[in-house]
């Protein structure tokens, strides 16, 4: 019995184990592991989230959206807006509803760009959408900023679990349903999925939507921990380039990869950047560089290249040993 | 200059008429006032020059985009501003000059995209998988349903193609160079499976430059030049019509040859 057999025979029951325990890990999480620890751990949790929801769409369709922040950015101010006056639960509701409003809204404005101008298009979007809300707050109601009310850092893990496993759920669903077969079908070629009989734009604009609902209701849950927001922090581009460099430094072709990779920035956004700024930042450059250019299936997609090699080179050895026999003979 | 006698067998219905179908791309037009029909069960053969507007002609038919004037009707009903999936599902499917496989997937999804979209009305997974399953095996690949799409020869992308068109049910399939890049065998294997499709009672449009080809199985062939209709009629008419001579096959090129 070796090692590669084992990966290949027994792959659905090692990745259930693998959620077994990441979910035992993240549920007794907050008993040994301190507050901050705690919040650390629920912003890795919505940048997964963030990760997860951005390759439902753009990794399945191919149009690269950078709009998460305006998505997360409009959660966060629904729950400034509205804490005070409805329950938890229903604000995260209202903020997923109102950001697949206004995804759908922008999906049937922008999504018949293609490449690179909707990317360009959503990112410009990001940045437009801060900019009014700030000249909103500046000139109209001349406000800076709001507070928000401080919640308990458990609470908010188990929420931001709970909304993260069901973003996997739907990502996962989707993905299997008829409507991840034409986005898929959108993203290898979409004039012929056209003449297919698929509704190209329907179909883009309304996934584009759905996977804005999570974003949204990720910014509710990530509000009470920011203790405090203006439009900079709300809408900061840093909520855009971060799912998507997990997704890709993950890799796109399956669940695991935006999780592993979503993960693990959270984890580098909330520790290393605030010492670290610079090196971060170039560190940040040259590990998607490094990606892009040698793992173009992420790093999950190390996994089954390492196997192959691994199990190639076995096959080669026992070969070896075997012709060696025959030629004894 | 028409050439002779092509009102010979029109006894059938008509499933496709084109009148008067002009595109204009700036001050170009790539088709001017080509009239055609299609009739029902019929192998119609379309041939000219590189840049006759062939596949221009496919893209109007398939609603790629708009006509400029003119009208194009399938079954009686209008095809004029409709989109690209509408006339899909509707029953004309095509297959592209360029193959445009989804080479994010493997083989078999790429029919199911057919299976699942390409009908009017909603289709369970269970039918759709027989429908895939069926049409790959109609081309013959069966074998390679699993395999990544772009691991597979051009021939037999072309033939995924062709089952992908063919998983959406059609009544009318236009056949854009299904031939060109395979070698003589790969050619009359082709040739074989497009008698098989007219076989099963759809009717089929080909662009085609490899002239056996088209001389071999189409029942009729129109002759487009400079986006404009330049002869229509049976094989043979084509082969001896002095236009279509000078124009496109040249002096020692005949029917079967």
């Amino acid at each position: 019995m070796n090692i590669t057999r084992l990966f290949t025979t027994h792959r659905k029951p090692l990745s259930v184990g693998f959620f077994i325990l990441l979910i035992a890990f993240v549920l007794t999480f907050p008993l040994y592991g301190g507050i901050y620890p705690t919040s650390v751990l629920t912003t890795m949790l919505m940048y997964a989230i963030l990760a997860v929801s951005w390759t439902m769409f753009s990794g399945a369709t191919g149009y690269m959206s950078l709009a998460p922040a305006a998505f997360l950015g409009t959660g966060i101010y629904v729950m400034a807006l509205l804490q005070n006056y409805l329950p938890f639960p229903v604000i995260m509701v209202i903020a997923g509803l109102i950001s697949f409003a206004l995804a759908l809204l922008l999906g049937l404005v922008t999504l018949r760009l293609k490449g690179i101008y909707f990317t360009i298009f959503t990112f410009g979007l990001v940045v437009f959408i801060g900019n009014v809300v700030n000249y909103v707050e500046a000139k109209v109601i001349e406000r800076h900023g709001w507070v928000f009310n401080a919640m308990d850092e458990t609470t908010l893990l188990y929420i931001m679990f709970g909304l993260a496993v069901v973003t996997v759920l739907a990502a996962y669903f989707i993905g299997r349903s008829r409507l991840g077969l034409a986005m898929r079908s959108i993203g290898g070629n979409e004039e012929a999925a056209e003449h297919m009989g698929i509704d190209t734009t329907r179909i883009k604009v309304l996934t584009f939507a759905m996977s804005a609902v999570f974003m949204g209701a990720a910014g509710v849950v990530v509000a009470p921990s920011l203790s405090y927001s203006n439009p900079g922090i709300a809408f900061s581009v840093v909520y855009s380039f971060v799912p998507i460099v997990a997704a890709v430094f993950g890799g796109m072709g399956n669940l695991q990869g935006p999780i592993v990779g979503g993960l693990l920035f959270g984890y580098l956004e909330k520790t290393l950047r605030a010492t670290w700024l610079n090196y971060y930042n170039l560190g940040f450059g040259i590990i998607m560089v490094v990606v892009i250019l040698f793992l173009p299936s992420g790093i999950v997609g190390l996994v089954p290249m390492l196997r192959d090699k691994l199990g190639g080179m076995i096959a080669k050895l026992r070969k070896g040993g075997e012709a060696e026999q025959h030629g004894n003979t | 200059m028409r050439s002779c006698g092509k009102e010979a067998k029109r006894s059938n219905m008509g499933i496709l008429e084109g009148q008067g179908v002009s595109k204009f791309f700036g001050g170009l037009a790539a088709i001017a006032n080509v009239d055609f029909h299609v009739d029902q069960g019929e192998i119609v053969g379309l041939i000219g020059p590189n840049g006759a507007g062939k596949t221009t002609l496919f893209n109007l038919i398939s609603g790629t985009f708009p006509l400029s004037s003119g009208e194009i009707g399938f079954k009686g009903r209008r095809l004029n501003g409709l989109k690209p999936h509408q006339i899909c599902r509707m029953g004309i499917a095509r297959t592209f000059q360029e193959t445009k496989v989804f080479g994010n997937m493997p083989v078999i999804q790429n029919v199911l995209v057919g299976a699942f979209f390409g009908m009017p009305t909603h289709v369970s997974g269970a039918a759709a998988t027989r429908e895939a399953t069926q049409a790959l095996e109609f081309v013959g690949l069966s074998a390679m349903g699993a395999a990544p799409i772009n691991d597979l020869t051009l021939a037999n992308q072309k033939r995924v193609e062709v089952a992908r068109a063919l998983a959406t049910k059609p009544e009318l399939l236009l056949l854009d160079e299904l031939m060109a890049g395979l070698n003589a065998a790969e050619v009359s294997e082709a040739m074989e499976l497009v008698t098989k499709i007219r076989d099963k009672g759809i009717t089929i449009v080909m662009v085609e430059h490899v002239m056996k080809a088209i001389m071999g199985i189409s029942s009729r062939v129109m002759v487009l030049h400079h986006g404009e209709k330049i002869a229509e009629g049976t094989c043979n008419e084509i082969s001896c019509n002095r236009t279509v001579i000078d124009i496109y096959l040249g002096e020692e090129t005949h029917a079967g040859s």
